[in-house]
């Protein structure tokens, strides 16, 4: 197995690596740049929780491979708070009880923020719609989408 | 601890318990720090892998692992020969953990290898040779039943069965629950339904599979930093299945990505650490999706029977439930447990409840929030439901024309202290959902569900810091959002704000023995615990003020946070804050403290009444739930939106089981589906807002007359939404899950029946 | 395995005549998926993002070229390719979820040769065209000659699709693909149907092109089912006659996701729905 040799752009910073060419983005994120908040729940593409964006763009970071990041942008949910200011995504989803176990929230952070940055008025079905590639099994959804709501009405109040 | 004499929890104003704080384990876990299970490594760690049988059901008449010994990288291998068979009652369990003469499920372990990386761990498992003897198999509950099936165990006999079988068979267990006389019964009634019903197998679903960090060295001493419900079960058995030395074991809770009772047992760990004593180095083990649907512990899949009798004016005169559940290769379906529950929420004379406890070539199941009761509950509020309109009653008006209140005598025993059920279905009447008009396609159901709610061994330490903060140290992993309701209960018992209490989750090497996070049990047992060690730390503030002041102990009085004089006679001194005691505790004594260890008792069983509209697309079969609400008997809500949460979570739950969710089995008896692209779990966009009723009658064996609520909230979905879906498409339907096939054929067949 | 991010598309089919099992990398959500499960293990990826127009949508000839690594996300942006097909944007952007669509392609799609793939059958209805390049040179495949069979396709060694033109659209035409899935999002379609129709000037269906997925082998191309609505209003007789033709046209089979039957009755509900979608937005409506 050769390795690739990859620089990238990680929530802002500069970062360079070896990868194994197999080898996905998740696994770089967790296993060598110690960013542990993308999980793997199935490894798939079915869940969402290894959610991130590559230049603006949410993917699952389980189906990229680490050598495809050369050149690009890297958001993961280490990036969305600015220092200690919390994104009005993360006050929310603590306001609102939108998380129990939290297994699914940093995906639902960075898709979330994704969706928001894209469409920052959405309807509840654009929401629910939005989130479909995110799985919670702890709170039904209900408290997920009203913390969207919120956030994305205090982000319009600017 | 019963409920306070002194407090009426309806009147009674708490200043913190009741409140939504934000959680504190939060910020964590908005940023992505929070550790799960997957999420530490350790210096010189290997990477684990376990090699799974292929078959349903096989002899294994050899292992070779020569070939995979020799790889480069590969530090250790186990396999049967590993694990002595030291305990008789974790017999199943160790069976499980790893195939002894028999592979029993596919997906059943057969080996596990330790590697310097996951690549070479999987390549390692490829050179492992296993020659089986293909067995043929059985995954159906009726079929295991039937004479002539393949059978597991040559030596099952069924027992709770007089006089005991001759001839061995796949039914390990025979139970029966009731009371009266239901020949007699039936006989007195004017309207009888019978029906059969039957359900697959789901799976807990949890986002995060299991995954341990295993250390074991050569002296016997161990950690285990494990993703689980009950840390100190997993220390306890696991130092059992490997000889281990109980206190040598620490293990420490991560944080844990959902569990719902599918991790209250042991899987991958007592692998992980048998191979960390074999490298003498630490392993880390982490499951696949597909390994954690084909082998870990989904519920039971289940037939029954049901045949309920009822008077025109609506009094059920005999209720009898014929249950059948598989729960994979051993005994312990819960379908006692099923059989129990059937009729709990009905004030019967005469009730019989038969559970067929059946072994087939499934994977080992494990708890599923309220295990048992939902699949049952589905049969007999589905029964209900045909009655109800047979008799032309509203079915809210049956169920409060049946049900069981205080003073009841219960179906599988007990008579009823206070109860909620009552309460909640008058709250579900007057609810908007129950009388908003319904569109085209549309129907609505009810139903209502049972669940017992447990106690259980607690101990909790609570300290007091200089600055008069405090540390609250439990031992039950917080699943839901407990350890803000603990710094609730101890601000509220302090009388201090809820940002002086800092609660965590120690390891087993810190606190005494708890019981699992199970059978809803944490705000209660904890709780209880909590309030039992705020007062004995208020007591002990008291004394340290008594000696600072120079009074008797019993001349002071603890008052919002304060130690103050009791009356004039004591003294005139000014009041003594927890940072006044604290900072001079040195001198008056060293530490303080409170403690508390007990075995909970006075867990208070509760109910729920579910609503449910469905929409149902005729030409196709497909199900929507449009409309959903939960009410549910909290007893006292410590943290209403962490209740509200149990809700709707253990609802949405329901709702999947009850449309889309299944083992699929093929003919070759291989699950399917392994996966959440075809074991398909509730999206967002296919859910609407479930709105939460929580109603508050006290349970008077808690101080605050706290439930547990984490169950009960999954019993009632599968009939409300069966009850709902066949009133859409005008047909029964008697199979779960509904999917759109299921209920395409039931329209198609009524169609043709008519 | 080694990995190569080729910047030009000679490169790229160089890379992959070579010896050994070369894969293109384009979205990669079926591929990793596939290495993952152990159901393929190529010796080289050719990741073809990197090469200029792979990732463009262009107008040409009056209709559009998109480039083989356009994503799903960004085929759902172009509002120009939007208005001109929306039948074949929806069906690309039903793919998955969200999360997919950032990365997911319709020739990944397509080549994957699922028969259960959600753009194919728009694209077939639509007339689309692949543009092949490989060792001898380009050519032009429709695309429902590319899947041969469940993971098939009929490129030879060192061939790639490059492109796919959509043909120029005549007035008051419209297109609409329709899937059934039993939950709303993130599954495989159980049957799928994508119906392309024009309309003259009096509202009579003048051309047609209707393709069903998911109940055989293979994305089915159906001529007769085009017939039924062929010289009609598309009236309800006419999407009688289609729903029968549809139904009959499958040759499913009873797996996971479906029994025969099911699939059967509903082609020929979804048949029906996706034409009088078709003919609304051939209608201008």
């Amino acid at each position: 197995m050769s390795q690739v040799r990859v620089s990238t752009t990680v929530n802002g910073d500069a970062v360079e690596y070896l990868c194994d060419a197999d080898e996905t983005l998740l696994d770089v994120l967790r296993d060598r740049l110690g960013l542990t908040g993308a999980k793997e729940g199935c490894g798939t593409g079915d869940c969402g929780a290894c959610s991130v964006t590559v230049d603006g763009r949410l993917v699952c970071s389980c189906l990229v491979l680490g050598a495809e990041a050369e050149g690009r942008k890297i958001g993961t949910v280490e990036g969305i708070a600015q220092g200690d200011k919390l994104h009005p995504l993360q006050k929310k989803f603590l306001e609102h009880a939108a998380l129990q176990c939290g297994i699914c929230t940093p995906g639902f952070l960075v898709a979330a923020k994704a969706l928001l940055d894209h469409n920052p008025n959405p309807t509840e079905t654009e929401i629910r719609f939005g989130l479909a590639g995110n799985l919670c099994r702890c709170t039904g959804y209900d408290k997920i989408v009203r913390a969207v709501q919120a956030a994305a009405a205090e982000m319009r109040k600017g | 601890m019963p409920l306070d004499p002194n407090l009426d929890p309806a009147s009674h104003k708490f200043n913190v318990v009741g409140t939504r704080p934000v959680r504190p384990d939060g910020i964590d876990k908005v940023t992505g720090r929070a550790k799960f299970g997957a999420d530490a490594v350790a210096p010189g760690m290997l990477h684990g892998a376990i090699l799974r049988s292929p078959h349903a059901h096989a002899r294994i008449k050899s292992i070779d692992v020569s070939k995979a010994a020799k790889l480069p990288g590969v530090k250790a291998i186990v396999t049967r020969d590993d694990f002595k068979e030291r305990e008789p009652s974790l017999r199943d369990i160790l069976w499980n953990v790893m195939a002894r003469d028999k592979v029993f499920y596919d997906g059943h372990a057969v080996a596990a290898v330790a590697a310097t990386s996951a690549s070479i761990a999987r390549k390692a498992l490829k050179l492992i040779k296993v020659d089986y003897q293909v067995l043929p198999h059985v995954t159906d509950v009726d079929e295991a039943m039937k004479p002539g099936a393949p059978l597991l165990h040559d030596d099952m006999i069924t027992a709770g069965v007089d006089p005991a079988p001759k001839k061995s068979s796949n039914v390990a267990y025979r139970h029966e629950f009731g009371r009266g006389d239901v020949e007699q019964g039936f006989k007195q009634a004017d309207v009888i339904v019978e029906r059969r019903f039957k359900t697959e197998a789901t799976h807990q679903g949890y986002i995060e599979p299991h995954a341990c960090l295993a250390n074991v060295g050569p002296d016997g001493q161990g950690e285990l930093w494990v993703c689980t419900q009950g840390h100190y079960m997993i220390r306890n058995t696991c130092a059992a299945l490997l000889g281990m030395n109980v206190a040598k074991l620490r293990v420490t809770p991560s944080e844990i990505g959902g569990g719902f009772g599918g991790k209250t047992t042991v899987f991958i760990e007592p692998v992980a650490l048998a191979l960390s004593r074999k490298a003498n180095r630490p392993v880390k083990l982490v499951m696949s999706r597909e390994e954690v649907f084909r082998a870990t512990g989904p519920t039971a899949a289940s037939s029954m029977d049901i045949k309920i009798g009822v008077r025109k004016d609506g009094r059920i005169t005999a209720a009898q439930a014929d249950i059948r559940f598989t729960g994979g290769p051993f005994v312990g379906s819960l379908v006692d447990m099923g059989a129990m529950s059937a009729f709990a929420a009905y004030d019967l004379e005469n009730s019989k409840a038969v559970g067929h406890d059946v072994v087939s070539n499934r994977p080992k199941l494990a708890a599923y929030r309220a295990p048992s009761a939902p699949m049952v509950a589905f049969g007999v509020e589905s029964v209900l439901d045909e009655l109800a309109r047979k008799i032309g009653m509203d079915p809210i008006d049956f169920r409060l024309k049946n049900a069981a209140k205080e003073g009841t005598q219960s179906s599988y025993g007990p008579k009823y202290n206070r109860i909620g059920l009552i309460e909640c279905l008058e709250a579900a009447k007057r609810h908007p959902n129950y009388t908003a008009p319904l569109g085209p396609n549309q129907g609505r159901g009810m139903a209502a569900g049972f669940w017992f709610n447990f106690g259980g061994q607690t101990a909790v330490s609570l300290n007091v810091h200089i600055d008069g903060t405090v540390a609250l140290t439990v031992g039950t992993v917080d699943i839901g959002g407990s350890r803000a309701s603990m710094c609730q209960i101890a601000a509220e018992e302090l009388g201090v704000s809820y940002e002086v209490v800092r609660t965590v989750t120690a390891d087993t090497s810190s606190l005494g023995y708890n019981d699992i996070t199970e059978g809803s049990r944490t705000t209660f047992s904890t709780g209880m615990a909590t309030i039992e060690a705020a007062r004995d730390c208020i007591g002990k503030l008291c004394g340290r003020a008594a000696k600072i002041w120079g009074i008797p102990p019993e001349a002071v009085v603890w008052e919002k946070g304060y130690a103050k004089p009791a009356g004039a006679n004591a003294g005139n001194f000014e009041p003594l804050s927890l940072a006044d005691i604290a900072k001079q505790a040195a001198t008056t004594g060293g530490p303080i403290a409170g403690h508390s260890e007990i075995n909970a008792e006075g867990a208070g069983v509760s109910f729920a009444v579910h609503l449910c509209d469905a929409e149902v697309d005729k030409e196709t079969g497909r199900a929507l739930v449009k409309r959903y609400t939960v009410i549910q008997d909290a007893g006292k809500a410590i943290h209403p939106s962490y209740v509200e949460g149990q809700y709707q979570g253990g609802a949405a739950q329901g709702i999947g089981w009850a449309i889309n969710e299944g083992y699929i089995y093929g003919k070759d008896g291989r699950l399917q589906n392994p996966g959440f692209l075809d074991y398909r779990v509730p999206v967002c966009s296919d859910l609407p807002m479930i709105d939460t009723v929580i109603v508050e009658v006290p349970n008077p064996g808690h101080p605050y007359g706290v439930r547990g609520v984490g169950e009960t909230s999954i019993v009632p979905p599968l009939a409300a939404v069966a009850n709902a879906i066949s009133a859409a498409a005008g047909v029964r339907l008697t199979e779960i899950p509904m999917s759109p096939p299921v209920v395409l054929k039931a329209i198609e067949s009524n169609g043709r029946a008519k | 395995m080694r990995y190569e991010a080729p910047t030009s598309i000679n490169a790229a089919v160089k890379l992959l005549g070579g010896k050994g099992l070369a894969k293109v990398l384009g979205g990669g959500t079926d591929l990793l998926v596939q290495m993952k499960t152990d159901r393929i293990a190529p010796d080289l990826l050719v990741d073809v993002k990197r090469i200029p127009g792979m990732r463009d949508i262009a107008a040409k000839g009056g209709g559009f070229r998109i480039g083989a690594a356009v994503s799903g996300a960004e085929l759902g942006e172009h509002k120009a390719l939007k208005k001109a097909w929306p039948g074949v944007v929806e069906a690309a952007n039903l793919i998955g979820s969200h999360q997919i669509q950032g990365r997911a392609t319709i020739v990944g799609n397509l080549c994957n040769a699922s028969p259960a793939a959600d753009s194919v059958p728009a694209l077939v209805a639509a007339g689309a065209i692949a543009v092949v390049a490989g060792p001898k040179g380009k050519r032009n495949v429709a695309v429902e000659k590319v899947g041969t069979a469940p993971g098939k396709t009929s490129l030879k060694k060192g061939e790639i699709v490059e492109a796919v033109l959509l043909p120029k659209r005549p007035p008051k035409s419209g297109d609409a693909y329709l899937r059934f899935i039993p939950r709303t999002e993130m599954d495989i379609a159980v049957v799928g149907v994508g119906v392309n129709l024009t309309l003259d000037a009096k509202g009579v269906c003048t051309a047609a092109r209707v393709s069903l997925g998911a109940v055989a082998a293979q994305v089915l191309l159906v001529p007769e089912a085009a017939k039924a609505l062929i010289g009609t209003k598309v009236d309800a007789a006419a999407l009688d006659k289609l729903a029968a033709v549809c139904s009959a046209a499958c040759r499913p089979i009873d797996d996971k996701r479906g029994t025969k039957e099911f699939r059967i009755k509903v082609a020929g509900v979804l048949a029906r729905r996706a034409a009088a979608i078709a003919l609304k937005r051939a209608k201008g409506k």
